[in-house]
Protein backbone atom coordinates (compact mmCIF):
# COMPACT_ATOMS: atom_id res chain seq x y z
CA UNK A 1 0.00 0.00 0.00
CA UNK A 2 1.17 3.59 -0.95
CA UNK A 3 0.77 6.32 1.34
CA UNK A 4 0.13 9.45 -0.50
CA UNK A 5 2.53 12.36 1.11
CA UNK A 6 -0.17 14.66 2.05
CA UNK A 7 -1.56 11.59 4.35
CA UNK A 8 1.87 10.74 5.49
CA UNK A 9 2.45 14.22 6.16
CA UNK A 10 -0.99 14.99 8.46
CA UNK A 11 -0.25 11.18 10.32
CA UNK A 12 3.21 13.23 11.19
CA UNK A 13 1.83 16.33 11.96
CA UNK A 14 -0.75 13.98 14.37
CA UNK A 15 2.08 11.94 15.77
CA UNK A 16 3.82 15.23 16.49
CA UNK A 17 1.23 16.92 18.43
CA UNK A 18 0.07 14.35 20.31
CA UNK A 19 4.11 14.04 21.67
CA UNK A 20 4.34 17.59 22.44
CA UNK A 21 0.76 17.64 24.43
CA UNK A 22 2.15 14.34 26.39
CA UNK A 23 4.36 17.30 27.56
CA UNK A 24 2.39 19.95 28.92
CA UNK A 25 -0.16 17.33 30.29
CA UNK A 26 2.35 15.82 32.10
CA UNK A 27 3.87 19.51 33.30
CA UNK A 28 0.19 20.37 34.32
CA UNK A 29 -0.99 17.15 35.78
CA UNK A 30 2.07 18.00 38.31
CA UNK A 31 0.85 21.52 38.81
CA UNK A 32 -2.73 20.92 39.03
CA UNK A 33 -1.97 18.12 41.44
CA UNK A 34 0.30 20.50 44.04
CA UNK A 35 -1.87 22.99 43.51
CA UNK A 36 -5.31 21.37 43.94
CA UNK A 37 -4.07 19.50 47.36
CA UNK A 38 -1.67 22.17 48.39
CA UNK A 39 -3.63 25.86 47.60
CA UNK A 40 -6.22 25.15 50.11
CA UNK A 41 -3.43 24.50 52.81
CA UNK A 42 -2.03 27.77 52.04
CA UNK A 43 -3.51 30.69 54.24
CA UNK A 44 -1.91 33.53 56.00
CA UNK A 45 -1.04 32.09 58.90
CA UNK A 46 0.57 29.30 57.05
CA UNK A 47 3.06 31.23 55.01
CA UNK A 48 3.40 34.33 58.40
CA UNK A 49 3.21 31.98 61.28
CA UNK A 50 5.92 29.86 63.54
CA UNK A 51 5.77 26.16 62.83
CA UNK A 52 4.33 24.08 65.86
CA UNK A 53 4.67 20.57 66.63
CA UNK A 54 7.71 19.74 64.27
CA UNK A 55 5.66 21.42 61.29
CA UNK A 56 2.12 19.24 62.10
CA UNK A 57 0.75 22.58 62.65
CA UNK A 58 1.30 26.61 62.43
CA UNK A 59 3.14 28.16 59.50
CA UNK A 60 6.22 27.57 57.55
CA UNK A 61 7.69 31.27 57.47
CA UNK A 62 11.31 30.36 59.11
CA UNK A 63 11.56 27.65 56.07
CA UNK A 64 10.78 30.63 53.56
CA UNK A 65 13.28 33.35 54.76
CA UNK A 66 15.73 30.05 54.66
CA UNK A 67 15.11 29.37 51.39
CA UNK A 68 15.47 32.97 50.11
CA UNK A 69 18.69 33.17 52.68
CA UNK A 70 20.06 30.32 50.84
CA UNK A 71 19.39 30.94 47.48
CA UNK A 72 20.51 34.28 47.56
CA UNK A 73 23.90 33.58 49.40
CA UNK A 74 24.99 30.95 46.45
CA UNK A 75 23.25 33.04 43.94
CA UNK A 76 25.75 36.11 45.23
CA UNK A 77 28.71 33.96 45.56
CA UNK A 78 28.12 31.88 42.36
CA UNK A 79 27.22 35.11 40.01
CA UNK A 80 30.33 36.49 39.96
CA UNK A 81 32.62 33.67 39.60
CA UNK A 82 30.72 32.09 37.23
CA UNK A 83 30.47 35.36 34.69
CA UNK A 84 34.05 36.09 35.73
CA UNK A 85 35.64 32.65 34.53
CA UNK A 86 33.17 33.18 31.58
CA UNK A 87 34.67 36.70 31.02
CA UNK A 88 38.07 34.92 30.81
CA UNK A 89 37.58 32.03 28.85
CA UNK A 90 35.91 33.70 26.37
CA UNK A 91 37.61 37.26 26.12
CA UNK A 92 41.70 36.47 27.34
CA UNK A 93 42.39 33.06 26.41
CA UNK A 94 42.86 31.13 23.40
CA UNK A 95 41.82 27.59 22.87
CA UNK A 96 44.80 26.06 24.53
CA UNK A 97 45.28 22.78 27.00
CA UNK A 98 44.89 25.13 29.75
CA UNK A 99 41.44 25.95 28.58
CA UNK A 100 40.31 22.45 27.44
CA UNK A 101 41.10 21.47 31.08
CA UNK A 102 38.77 24.35 32.54
CA UNK A 103 36.07 23.46 30.68
CA UNK A 104 36.13 19.44 31.33
CA UNK A 105 36.42 20.32 34.92
CA UNK A 106 33.32 22.66 34.20
CA UNK A 107 31.38 20.34 32.61
CA UNK A 108 32.65 17.36 35.16
CA UNK A 109 31.35 19.77 38.12
CA UNK A 110 27.94 19.80 36.00
CA UNK A 111 27.70 15.93 36.25
CA UNK A 112 28.40 15.79 39.63
CA UNK A 113 25.19 14.36 41.90
CA UNK A 114 24.45 16.64 44.31
CA UNK A 115 24.70 14.37 47.14
CA UNK A 116 28.12 14.46 46.37
CA UNK A 117 28.69 18.02 46.57
CA UNK A 118 26.28 17.76 50.18
CA UNK A 119 28.98 15.00 51.24
CA UNK A 120 31.48 17.61 49.96
CA UNK A 121 30.36 20.54 51.93
CA UNK A 122 29.93 18.34 55.17
CA UNK A 123 33.66 17.46 54.77
CA UNK A 124 34.46 20.45 54.25
CA UNK A 125 32.81 23.10 55.19
CA UNK A 126 30.87 21.84 58.25
CA UNK A 127 33.90 19.54 60.37
CA UNK A 128 36.59 20.79 58.63
CA UNK A 129 36.34 25.15 58.49
CA UNK A 130 34.28 24.19 61.81
CA UNK A 131 31.29 26.20 60.12
CA UNK A 132 28.48 23.67 61.80
CA UNK A 133 25.42 23.31 59.90
CA UNK A 134 24.79 26.81 58.40
CA UNK A 135 23.04 28.78 55.96
CA UNK A 136 26.67 29.98 54.99
CA UNK A 137 27.89 26.44 54.35
CA UNK A 138 24.85 25.37 52.63
CA UNK A 139 25.61 28.27 50.34
CA UNK A 140 28.71 28.13 49.89
CA UNK A 141 28.44 24.48 48.92
CA UNK A 142 25.31 25.00 46.58
CA UNK A 143 27.24 27.84 44.86
CA UNK A 144 29.81 25.56 44.01
CA UNK A 145 27.00 23.05 42.49
CA UNK A 146 25.89 26.45 40.46
CA UNK A 147 28.86 27.28 38.95
CA UNK A 148 28.93 25.20 36.01
CA UNK A 149 25.17 26.00 35.12
CA UNK A 150 26.17 29.80 35.19
CA UNK A 151 29.90 29.24 33.48
CA UNK A 152 28.34 27.77 30.27
CA UNK A 153 25.41 30.10 29.92
CA UNK A 154 27.47 33.28 30.30
CA UNK A 155 29.91 32.17 28.00
CA UNK A 156 26.96 31.15 25.21
CA UNK A 157 25.92 34.53 25.62
CA UNK A 158 29.76 36.35 25.48
CA UNK A 159 30.32 34.07 22.56
CA UNK A 160 27.07 35.34 20.81
CA UNK A 161 28.06 39.02 20.84
CA UNK A 162 29.41 40.28 17.58
CA UNK A 163 32.82 40.46 17.08
CA UNK A 164 32.08 43.63 15.35
CA UNK A 165 30.97 45.57 17.91
CA UNK A 166 33.63 44.70 19.96
CA UNK A 167 35.98 46.04 17.03
CA UNK A 168 33.76 49.25 16.66
CA UNK A 169 34.68 49.68 20.76
CA UNK A 170 38.12 49.01 20.15
CA UNK A 171 38.60 51.16 16.90
CA UNK A 172 37.16 54.02 18.89
CA UNK A 173 39.69 53.98 21.56
CA UNK A 174 38.40 51.42 24.02
CA UNK A 175 40.58 49.49 26.19
CA UNK A 176 39.59 45.81 26.44
CA UNK A 177 38.36 45.65 29.94
CA UNK A 178 36.16 49.33 29.24
CA UNK A 179 35.04 47.06 25.96
CA UNK A 180 33.76 44.64 27.81
CA UNK A 181 32.26 46.29 30.69
CA UNK A 182 30.26 48.74 28.08
CA UNK A 183 29.56 46.33 25.19
CA UNK A 184 29.50 42.26 25.87
CA UNK A 185 28.52 42.45 28.78
CA UNK A 186 25.39 44.40 28.52
CA UNK A 187 24.75 43.04 25.03
CA UNK A 188 25.38 39.19 26.81
CA UNK A 189 22.50 39.97 29.54
CA UNK A 190 20.05 38.08 28.16
CA UNK A 191 21.87 35.09 28.09
CA UNK A 192 23.86 35.43 31.64
CA UNK A 193 20.43 36.32 33.47
CA UNK A 194 18.57 32.92 32.27
CA UNK A 195 21.66 31.15 33.73
CA UNK A 196 21.23 32.66 36.77
CA UNK A 197 17.64 32.17 37.06
CA UNK A 198 18.00 28.46 36.16
CA UNK A 199 20.75 28.61 39.07
CA UNK A 200 18.19 30.36 41.85
CA UNK A 201 15.52 27.67 40.77
CA UNK A 202 17.69 25.32 41.07
CA UNK A 203 19.42 26.36 44.64
CA UNK A 204 15.83 26.75 45.70
CA UNK A 205 14.12 23.09 44.83
CA UNK A 206 17.77 21.49 46.01
CA UNK A 207 17.21 19.09 49.19
CA UNK A 208 20.37 16.62 49.65
CA UNK A 209 23.19 19.18 49.58
CA UNK A 210 20.89 21.36 52.16
CA UNK A 211 20.35 18.91 54.37
CA UNK A 212 24.01 17.88 54.65
CA UNK A 213 25.75 21.46 55.19
CA UNK A 214 22.32 23.76 56.27
CA UNK A 215 20.70 20.91 58.64
CA UNK A 216 17.24 20.90 58.87
CA UNK A 217 16.46 22.43 62.61
CA UNK A 218 13.12 24.52 62.11
CA UNK A 219 13.95 27.90 63.65
CA UNK A 220 14.18 31.60 62.33
CA UNK A 221 17.89 31.58 61.38
CA UNK A 222 19.09 34.50 63.32
CA UNK A 223 22.42 34.85 61.32
CA UNK A 224 24.14 33.07 58.53
CA UNK A 225 26.05 30.85 60.93
CA UNK A 226 22.31 29.12 62.19
CA UNK A 227 21.51 26.10 61.07
CA UNK A 228 18.29 26.78 59.24
CA UNK A 229 15.50 24.34 57.11
CA UNK A 230 14.67 25.24 53.26
CA UNK A 231 11.04 24.71 52.26
CA UNK A 232 12.49 21.80 49.99
CA UNK A 233 14.10 20.25 52.95
CA UNK A 234 10.94 20.91 54.97
CA UNK A 235 8.57 19.18 52.38
CA UNK A 236 10.86 16.28 52.22
CA UNK A 237 10.85 15.79 56.15
CA UNK A 238 7.01 16.25 56.38
CA UNK A 239 6.49 14.05 53.65
CA UNK A 240 8.66 11.23 54.68
CA UNK A 241 8.28 10.99 58.20
CA UNK A 242 4.34 11.60 57.83
CA UNK A 243 4.09 14.56 59.95
CA UNK A 244 1.56 16.29 57.75
CA UNK A 245 0.82 15.37 53.84
CA UNK A 246 -1.33 17.92 53.61
CA UNK A 247 1.41 21.11 55.23
CA UNK A 248 3.66 18.74 52.83
CA UNK A 249 1.85 19.70 49.76
CA UNK A 250 1.05 23.33 50.91
CA UNK A 251 4.62 23.72 50.88
CA UNK A 252 5.72 22.27 47.31
CA UNK A 253 2.52 24.49 46.24
CA UNK A 254 4.41 27.77 47.29
CA UNK A 255 7.80 26.52 46.28
CA UNK A 256 6.19 26.50 42.95
CA UNK A 257 4.82 29.50 42.74
CA UNK A 258 7.80 31.00 44.19
CA UNK A 259 9.82 29.73 40.91
CA UNK A 260 7.06 30.90 38.68
CA UNK A 261 7.76 34.65 40.45
CA UNK A 262 11.20 34.42 40.16
CA UNK A 263 11.01 33.37 36.23
CA UNK A 264 8.36 36.09 35.75
CA UNK A 265 10.28 39.12 37.74
CA UNK A 266 13.77 38.16 35.80
CA UNK A 267 12.34 38.31 32.60
CA UNK A 268 10.52 41.96 33.29
CA UNK A 269 13.38 43.19 34.61
CA UNK A 270 16.09 42.21 31.44
CA UNK A 271 13.36 42.99 28.67
CA UNK A 272 13.17 46.51 30.41
CA UNK A 273 16.78 46.23 29.92
CA UNK A 274 16.96 45.90 26.61
CA UNK A 275 14.18 48.15 25.12
CA UNK A 276 16.46 50.46 26.50
CA UNK A 277 19.58 48.90 23.90
CA UNK A 278 16.98 48.11 21.37
CA UNK B 1 56.81 68.42 5.53
CA UNK B 2 56.72 65.57 7.45
CA UNK B 3 54.14 63.01 6.34
CA UNK B 4 51.06 61.99 8.89
CA UNK B 5 51.45 58.88 8.27
CA UNK B 6 54.23 57.12 6.66
CA UNK B 7 54.90 53.46 5.52
CA UNK B 8 58.35 52.11 4.91
CA UNK B 9 59.53 48.55 3.73
CA UNK B 10 55.98 46.97 4.95
CA UNK B 11 55.52 43.18 5.22
CA UNK B 12 52.49 41.50 6.78
CA UNK B 13 51.98 37.81 7.39
CA UNK B 14 48.43 36.53 8.44
CA UNK B 15 48.14 33.15 9.09
CA UNK B 16 51.41 32.21 7.07
CA UNK B 17 49.99 34.11 4.53
CA UNK B 18 52.09 37.01 2.82
CA UNK B 19 49.24 39.93 2.11
CA UNK B 20 51.09 42.87 2.20
CA UNK B 21 55.11 43.54 0.82
CA UNK B 22 57.69 46.25 0.32
CA UNK B 23 55.09 49.15 1.02
CA UNK B 24 56.23 52.26 0.58
CA UNK B 25 53.25 55.40 1.22
CA UNK B 26 53.61 58.44 2.81
CA UNK B 27 50.26 60.30 3.36
CA UNK B 28 50.09 64.00 4.09
CA UNK B 29 48.32 65.92 7.04
CA UNK B 30 44.99 67.04 5.43
CA UNK B 31 44.59 65.20 2.43
CA UNK B 32 41.86 62.36 1.57
CA UNK B 33 43.89 59.67 0.00
CA UNK B 34 42.40 56.89 -2.13
CA UNK B 35 43.49 52.87 -1.65
CA UNK B 36 42.21 50.97 -4.58
CA UNK B 37 42.74 47.35 -6.01
CA UNK B 38 40.87 45.01 -6.38
CA UNK B 39 40.08 42.37 -3.62
CA UNK B 40 42.98 40.48 -1.79
CA UNK B 41 45.20 43.24 -2.41
CA UNK B 42 45.46 43.69 1.07
CA UNK B 43 43.68 47.36 1.06
CA UNK B 44 41.83 46.62 4.80
CA UNK B 45 44.72 44.89 6.57
CA UNK B 46 46.90 47.79 5.27
CA UNK B 47 44.66 49.59 7.40
CA UNK B 48 44.01 47.08 10.45
CA UNK B 49 48.08 47.87 10.45
CA UNK B 50 47.87 51.29 10.95
CA UNK B 51 45.25 50.98 14.00
CA UNK B 52 46.56 47.71 15.36
CA UNK B 53 43.36 46.41 15.25
CA UNK B 54 45.64 43.25 13.60
CA UNK B 55 46.84 42.36 16.71
CA UNK B 56 43.37 40.79 17.84
CA UNK B 57 44.02 38.21 15.02
CA UNK B 58 46.01 35.28 16.07
CA UNK B 59 49.08 34.50 13.60
CA UNK B 60 50.28 37.84 12.42
CA UNK B 61 53.64 39.19 11.41
CA UNK B 62 54.90 42.07 10.88
CA UNK B 63 58.12 43.95 9.39
CA UNK B 64 59.14 47.72 8.28
CA UNK B 65 58.00 51.00 9.46
CA UNK B 66 54.26 52.47 10.32
CA UNK B 67 54.89 55.83 11.19
CA UNK B 68 52.31 58.59 13.18
CA UNK B 69 53.85 61.68 13.13
CA UNK B 70 57.21 60.22 12.99
CA UNK B 71 56.55 57.97 15.95
CA UNK B 72 56.63 53.96 15.48
CA UNK B 73 52.34 53.09 15.83
CA UNK B 74 53.80 49.91 18.32
CA UNK B 75 55.38 51.89 20.57
CA UNK B 76 52.57 54.17 21.00
CA UNK B 77 49.61 53.27 23.86
CA UNK B 78 47.56 51.49 21.95
CA UNK B 79 44.32 53.19 22.69
CA UNK B 80 45.91 56.51 22.38
CA UNK B 81 46.35 55.39 18.91
CA UNK B 82 43.09 54.05 18.03
CA UNK B 83 41.97 57.75 19.79
CA UNK B 84 44.16 59.21 16.96
CA UNK B 85 43.18 56.94 13.84
CA UNK B 86 39.25 56.23 13.63
CA UNK B 87 38.31 53.29 11.39
CA UNK B 88 34.82 52.93 9.81
CA UNK B 89 33.72 49.50 9.15
CA UNK B 90 32.60 48.53 5.46
CA UNK B 91 29.09 47.15 7.19
CA UNK B 92 27.94 49.95 9.37
CA UNK B 93 28.09 48.81 12.76
CA UNK B 94 25.70 51.33 15.04
CA UNK B 95 26.20 49.88 18.97
CA UNK B 96 22.93 48.92 20.48
CA UNK B 97 20.99 51.86 22.31
CA UNK B 98 20.04 55.48 21.16
CA UNK B 99 21.79 57.49 19.06
CA UNK B 100 22.64 59.48 21.57
CA UNK B 101 24.82 56.71 23.60
CA UNK B 102 26.25 55.49 19.99
CA UNK B 103 28.03 59.36 19.54
CA UNK B 104 28.72 59.55 22.85
CA UNK B 105 30.54 56.57 23.27
CA UNK B 106 34.25 57.49 22.43
CA UNK B 107 34.23 60.51 24.71
CA UNK B 108 32.86 58.73 27.70
CA UNK B 109 35.36 56.44 27.72
CA UNK B 110 38.27 59.10 28.17
CA UNK B 111 36.64 61.26 30.40
CA UNK B 112 33.68 62.19 32.62
CA UNK B 113 31.97 65.22 30.84
CA UNK B 114 29.47 67.44 31.99
CA UNK B 115 26.39 66.80 30.51
CA UNK B 116 25.90 70.14 28.31
CA UNK B 117 29.47 69.31 27.17
CA UNK B 118 28.89 66.13 26.09
CA UNK B 119 25.41 67.23 24.48
CA UNK B 120 27.64 69.88 22.16
CA UNK B 121 29.98 67.07 21.20
CA UNK B 122 27.20 64.89 20.21
CA UNK B 123 25.65 67.77 18.24
CA UNK B 124 28.78 68.76 16.76
CA UNK B 125 29.83 65.52 15.84
CA UNK B 126 26.27 64.94 14.14
CA UNK B 127 26.33 68.36 12.34
CA UNK B 128 29.78 67.14 11.02
CA UNK B 129 28.43 63.73 9.53
CA UNK B 130 25.72 66.12 8.18
CA UNK B 131 23.30 63.59 10.16
CA UNK B 132 22.06 66.56 12.70
CA UNK B 133 18.87 67.82 11.08
CA UNK B 134 17.75 64.08 10.42
CA UNK B 135 18.11 62.62 13.80
CA UNK B 136 18.03 65.95 16.59
CA UNK B 137 14.58 65.20 17.35
CA UNK B 138 14.99 61.80 18.22
CA UNK B 139 18.38 61.25 20.05
CA UNK B 140 17.07 59.17 22.42
CA UNK B 141 15.89 56.72 20.18
CA UNK B 142 17.22 53.38 18.96
CA UNK B 143 20.78 53.63 16.60
CA UNK B 144 19.36 50.55 14.67
CA UNK B 145 16.43 52.05 13.53
CA UNK B 146 18.11 54.60 11.26
CA UNK B 147 18.24 53.44 7.34
CA UNK B 148 21.89 51.85 6.32
CA UNK B 149 23.08 55.81 5.24
CA UNK B 150 21.89 56.85 7.95
CA UNK B 151 24.06 54.47 10.10
CA UNK B 152 27.10 55.04 8.13
CA UNK B 153 26.76 58.33 8.93
CA UNK B 154 26.01 57.84 12.48
CA UNK B 155 29.28 55.88 12.68
CA UNK B 156 31.23 58.77 11.22
CA UNK B 157 29.97 61.34 13.29
CA UNK B 158 30.77 58.64 16.48
CA UNK B 159 34.81 58.61 15.13
CA UNK B 160 34.44 62.79 14.95
CA UNK B 161 33.45 62.66 18.66
CA UNK B 162 36.37 61.46 19.49
CA UNK B 163 38.54 63.59 17.22
CA UNK B 164 40.88 61.70 15.97
CA UNK B 165 44.11 63.24 13.43
CA UNK B 166 43.08 60.50 10.92
CA UNK B 167 39.85 58.86 9.56
CA UNK B 168 40.17 55.33 8.13
CA UNK B 169 37.22 54.21 5.87
CA UNK B 170 36.95 50.82 4.53
CA UNK B 171 34.66 50.85 1.89
CA UNK B 172 32.38 52.79 3.41
CA UNK B 173 29.70 53.75 0.51
CA UNK B 174 29.64 49.98 -0.59
CA UNK B 175 26.10 49.14 0.65
CA UNK B 176 24.45 52.42 0.04
CA UNK B 177 22.65 54.38 -2.48
CA UNK B 178 23.85 57.27 -4.79
CA UNK B 179 22.16 60.17 -2.30
CA UNK B 180 23.62 58.54 0.96
CA UNK B 181 26.68 58.01 -0.81
CA UNK B 182 27.50 61.35 -1.83
CA UNK B 183 26.13 62.79 1.14
CA UNK B 184 29.37 61.12 2.45
CA UNK B 185 31.25 61.87 -0.07
CA UNK B 186 30.54 65.66 1.16
CA UNK B 187 31.16 65.08 4.30
CA UNK B 188 34.89 63.96 3.52
CA UNK B 189 35.57 67.10 1.35
CA UNK B 190 34.00 69.24 4.25
CA UNK B 191 36.16 67.96 7.11
CA UNK B 192 38.88 67.78 5.05
CA UNK B 193 40.70 71.09 7.26
CA UNK B 194 40.35 68.67 10.58
CA UNK B 195 41.50 65.32 9.42
CA UNK B 196 43.44 63.49 6.97
CA UNK B 197 41.27 61.21 5.31
CA UNK B 198 42.66 57.48 4.03
CA UNK B 199 39.83 56.13 1.99
CA UNK B 200 39.48 52.32 1.00
CA UNK B 201 37.02 52.10 -1.97
CA UNK B 202 36.15 49.54 -4.57
CA UNK B 203 34.85 52.07 -6.63
CA UNK B 204 37.08 53.79 -8.83
CA UNK B 205 34.89 56.73 -9.77
CA UNK B 206 34.67 57.53 -6.22
CA UNK B 207 38.50 57.91 -5.68
CA UNK B 208 38.70 60.16 -9.10
CA UNK B 209 35.35 61.79 -7.23
CA UNK B 210 37.11 62.31 -4.02
CA UNK B 211 40.77 61.85 -3.58
CA UNK B 212 44.09 63.91 -3.84
CA UNK B 213 46.33 61.29 -4.31
CA UNK B 214 45.59 58.04 -5.15
CA UNK B 215 47.13 54.17 -4.07
CA UNK B 216 46.88 51.29 -6.75
CA UNK B 217 47.59 48.19 -5.13
CA UNK B 218 47.33 44.36 -6.28
CA UNK B 219 48.37 41.02 -4.94
CA UNK B 220 50.21 42.88 -2.02
CA UNK B 221 51.79 45.22 -3.73
CA UNK B 222 51.69 49.19 -4.18
CA UNK B 223 51.64 49.43 -7.79
CA UNK B 224 51.74 53.11 -8.30
CA UNK B 225 50.76 56.31 -6.12
CA UNK B 226 50.22 59.64 -6.58
CA UNK B 227 48.16 62.88 -7.76
CA UNK B 228 44.51 61.39 -8.73
CA UNK B 229 44.75 63.38 -11.86
CA UNK B 230 47.95 61.80 -12.61
CA UNK B 231 47.22 58.50 -12.15
CA UNK B 232 43.50 58.99 -13.73
CA UNK B 233 45.08 60.41 -16.41
CA UNK B 234 48.48 59.33 -16.86
CA UNK B 235 48.94 56.35 -15.25
CA UNK B 236 53.12 55.30 -14.98
CA UNK B 237 52.15 51.40 -15.02
CA UNK B 238 50.35 49.41 -17.07
CA UNK B 239 48.64 47.43 -14.36
CA UNK B 240 47.08 50.64 -12.94
CA UNK B 241 46.15 51.86 -16.70
CA UNK B 242 44.13 48.44 -16.81
CA UNK B 243 42.45 48.59 -13.00
CA UNK B 244 41.65 52.24 -13.92
CA UNK B 245 40.49 52.46 -17.23
CA UNK B 246 38.25 48.74 -16.05
CA UNK B 247 40.27 46.52 -18.10
CA UNK B 248 40.49 44.17 -15.04
CA UNK B 249 39.20 43.93 -11.85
Amino acid sequence: MVIRPLVWQRIVWVLLALITLATLVVLFFIIGFITSKGAPVVTKEFLFGMPERMGKAGGILPTIVATILLAFLAIAIATPIGVGSAVYLCEYTRQSPITRIIRFATDALAGVPSIIFGLFGFIFFVIKLRMGWSLLAGGLTMSFMLLPVIIRTSEEAIRAVPHSLREVSYSLGGAKSKTILRVVLPNALPGIVTGVILGLARSIEETAVVIFTAGSSLVMPRSLLDSSRTMAVHFYVLAREGISMPRAYGTAFLLIVSILIINVVAYVLMYRFMRKLR
Amino acid sequence: MAAKVSIHNLAVTVNKRLILRGVDLNIEANTIVSVIGPAHSGKTTLLRVINRLIETQREFLRSGEVLLDGKEVRRLDIDVLRRRVGLIFATPVPLPGTIFDNIAYGPRLKSRLHKRELAHVVEQSLRAAALWDEVKDRLQTSALRLSGGQQQRLCIARTVAVNPEVIMMDEPTSGLDPISTAQIENAMRELKQRFTWILVTNNVKQAARVSDRVAFFLSGELVEEGEAAQIFTKPRDKRTDDYVSGRIG
